[in-house]
């Protein structure tokens, strides 16, 4: 049972050997990267390849750890009480099972995704711990005791907007997803656009790390910016020489709009191809 | 097994710990990896090593420890950005008018490298670091505290480089300087204290959750008011000194802009005195006093500095040190009046912090603040807001 690139998915092997590791040695796997690098995307085809169930859940700034084990619907049980009815003796009726819960308890090993964790609290991780850690938790409501049947496969991204706790990290394997170099990048776009033409492509991913190495840019295109883009390119039938044309003499490209997505980094763009215009006079 | 390693990394100040260790030699154990240097460094990462940006001193304490500690490829790694927004802000008019006649700032670059180089062979004294008192008139850009040499394009010697010795990581060291990006997140932090003081206000959903427990017996719950408004009180020093460091301070300015609703920033120059003013151009016509500062602002805003400190002593000192005007009363008197009022207060200190006890003025300034001047990095930006929060 190990993971590799599959049809539609391209890895590294790197982050291969390092989803591996974690499912071996069944660890939270964090990871980490630019936006746009595929980080969700992977808990995806992890789950596909390996036909495990995805449990998914998105982190937000007010989620609070209770919120993946279980809440207690304490409101709908004093309405019921009100009513007369009689679910309202059993509390279990009202107990509402988390995230972690279902994956606890999922017939087959799943494959569970902790989305963007930095959103959270700063104290959210540190409150997940000893679950993470042990598998396991307890319902005060109830007095149960949830523990997992296998441990499933915990996936964690963060971008980076919060520092996360040292106790924390030292229970994660942590990955950091780099940008994918020329020659992955070529077998990802290969993998989305089987009939690109090969001058198209190569022209475009030209253009596109050009775009990336130009210093003083507020945010980098990355390959889902790529994708769209080459989507476009397509889309609109673009042919391989205005692309080439454009790109010899500066100016901006076809449908920048997909790789450039603020503002000034357009006007930065334009003042250098203006530059580049000037040189070839 | 591997605690050899394992301390190498601790002397590179990894703090990577014991369980992390168990960790590893138990994926060996389990033969996720066999034989094989380049999967063993990825899996020794992935364990030991819990953020990037602490990869660059792994690869730096892999390549101690695996030995082979090739030659890291440094012409590769002249810091392109560093030097373009230099380049720009040095321009005088003719440089500007020879800028069009070669054509883009590339090979204006290159052209630099070029001359770079030569200027190395002349001082022919083994690994000299480009000093700043070079006759090129690029030769300013050696101040690059990193000290990286350049010029060996031409060595045509190059050796395959190992994964770890390329040292790709490296400019996600903490130590390094600092881009806009993580300059807010850095400021983020300030975030933290959102929710403080005394539960004065209705918790609305919690009373409604607390009575619903405790079966329709009334819990009020309160929850201390928000204080989500952080406030900021910045004073920049220009001119002078500070011109090396324009293009770092621009950068942080525009990071804490966006992240403040509350942000008052005004300029001085070297030290702060009776007055400061906002807009750099008209500095002598529209001054405001630092008194109206402090009865302006309340001590709840938070007072950084911004400043190289870098000055003669007099004109922290002494009635009438300053550079540019008759000051009536010395520097640290106003200094120490800002500090009382704005009892949260930080230094930032530009300057590479190896250079600090160099310049009295420094430890001068560093004494009025308490100690509480840091350096201009992201770990050194961290310090500090720990200091103001």
């Amino acid at each position: 049972m190990s993971f590799q690139s599959t049809e539609n998915y391209i890895v590294s092997d790197e982050l291969a050997l390092a989803v591996n590791a974690a499912m071996t040695l069944q660890k939270p796997l964090l990871l980490k990267g630019e936006p746009g690098t595929g980080k969700t995307r992977l808990a995806e085809e992890l789950a596909q390849s390996l036909g495990a169930e995805l449990i998914q859940w998105h982190i937000k700034s007010t989620t609070k750890a209770q919120h993946g084990l279980y809440e207690y619907d304490a409101v709908s049980r004093l309405r019921d009480s009100q009513l007369g009815s009689d679910k309202v003796h059993d509390i279990a009726n009202y107990i509402k099972p988390g995230k972690l819960w279902q994956a606890f308890t999922a017939q087959q090993r799943p494959v569970l995704l902790i989305d963007e964790i930095d959103k959270a609290d700063i104290e959210f991780p540190n409150d997940l711990l000893h679950e993470l850690d042990r598998m396991s938790f307890y319902v005060h409501e109830t007095g149960q005791q949830v523990s997992a049947a296998q441990r499933p496969i915990v996936l964690i991204t963060s971008n980076n907007e919060k520092e996360l706790p040292d106790a924390f990290l030292r229970r994660c394997f942590f990955h950091y997803i780099r940008f994918p170099d020329a020659d992955i990048l070529r077998q990802i776009v290969a993998v989305h656009f089987p009939q690109i033409r090969q001058q198209l492509l190569s022209t475009a991913l030209d253009v596109f790390f050009e775009l990336r190495e130009l210093p003083g840019l507020k945010k980098k295109p990355s390959t889902s910016e790529l994708l769209d883009w080459l989507k476009l390119l397509l889309a609109e039938q673009i042919p391989a020489e205005v692309l080439q044309q454009k790109q010899q003499q500066g100016g901006l490209m076809p449908m920048f709009g997909a790789l450039l997505k603020n503002e000034q980094d357009v006007q930065l763009v334009e003042k250098l191809a203006f530059l580049a215009k000037r040189q070839g006079r | 097994m591997l605690v050899e390693f394992f301390f190498t990394l601790r002397k590179y100040g990894l703090k990577s710990s014991i369980t992390e260790l168990l960790d590893l030699l138990q994926a060996l154990q389990q033969q996720v990896i066999f034989a094989d240097t380049e999967a063993f460094y990825q899996l020794a990462r992935l364990t030991l090593v819990k953020d990037e940006s602490q990869y660059d001193k792994f690869d730096r304490a892999f390549a101690e420890y695996f030995e082979g500690v090739a030659a890291i490829d440094l012409a590769s790694q002249i810091p392109d950005d560093w030097l373009i927004p230099d380049i720009i802000r040095q321009l005088s008019a003719e440089d500007k008018a020879a800028l069009q006649g070669l054509g883009s700032l590339e090979e204006l670059l290159k052209q630099l490298r070029e001359r770079l180089a030569e200027q190395q062979k002349r001082h022919a004294g083994g690994n000299k670091w480009i000093g700043t008192g070079g006759t090129s008139p690029f030769g300013a850009y050696g101040f690059n505290p990193e000290g990286v040499r350049i010029g060996q394009q031409g060595s045509g010697a190059r050796r395959a480089v190992k994964v770890w010795d390329k040292r790709e990581f490296k400019d996600l060291d903490s130590q390094s300087e600092l881009n806009n990006r993580s300059i807010k997140l850095a400021l983020r932090q300030l975030r933290r204290f959102a929710r403080s003081g005394a539960a004065t206000e209705l918790d609305l959903n919690g009373t409604i959750q607390a009575t619903s427990e405790q079966g329709g017996y009334l819990d009020l719950r309160f929850v201390p008011e928000r204080h989500n408004a952080v406030k900021v009180l910045m004073l920049f020093d220009v001119g002078g000194s500070m011109d090396d460091y324009i293009e770092l301070c621009q950068q942080v300015f525009a990071a804490v802009r966006t992240e403040f609703k509350h942000l008052e920033f005004f300029y001085f120059h070297n030290c702060v005195y009776e007055g400061v003013w906002r807009n750099n151009q008209r500095r002598h016509t529209e001054q405001v006093s630092v008194l109206d500062l402090i009865h302006t602002y309340g001590s709840d805003y938070k007072l950084i500095f911004v400043g190289d400190a870098t000055m003669g002593p007099y004109e922290i000192d002494y009635p009438g040190g300053s550079v540019e005007h008759w000051n009536q009363e010395p520097g640290r008197l106003w200094l120490e009046r800002l500090l009382a009022q704005y009892p949260k207060a930080v230094w930032l200190n530009p300057q590479p912090e190896q250079w600090w006890r160099h310049y009295q003025s420094i430890s001068i300034i560093k004494d009025i603040m308490q100690q509480r001047m840091q350096p201009l990095t992201l770990e050194g930006l961290t310090q500090a807001i720990k200091l103001l929060s």
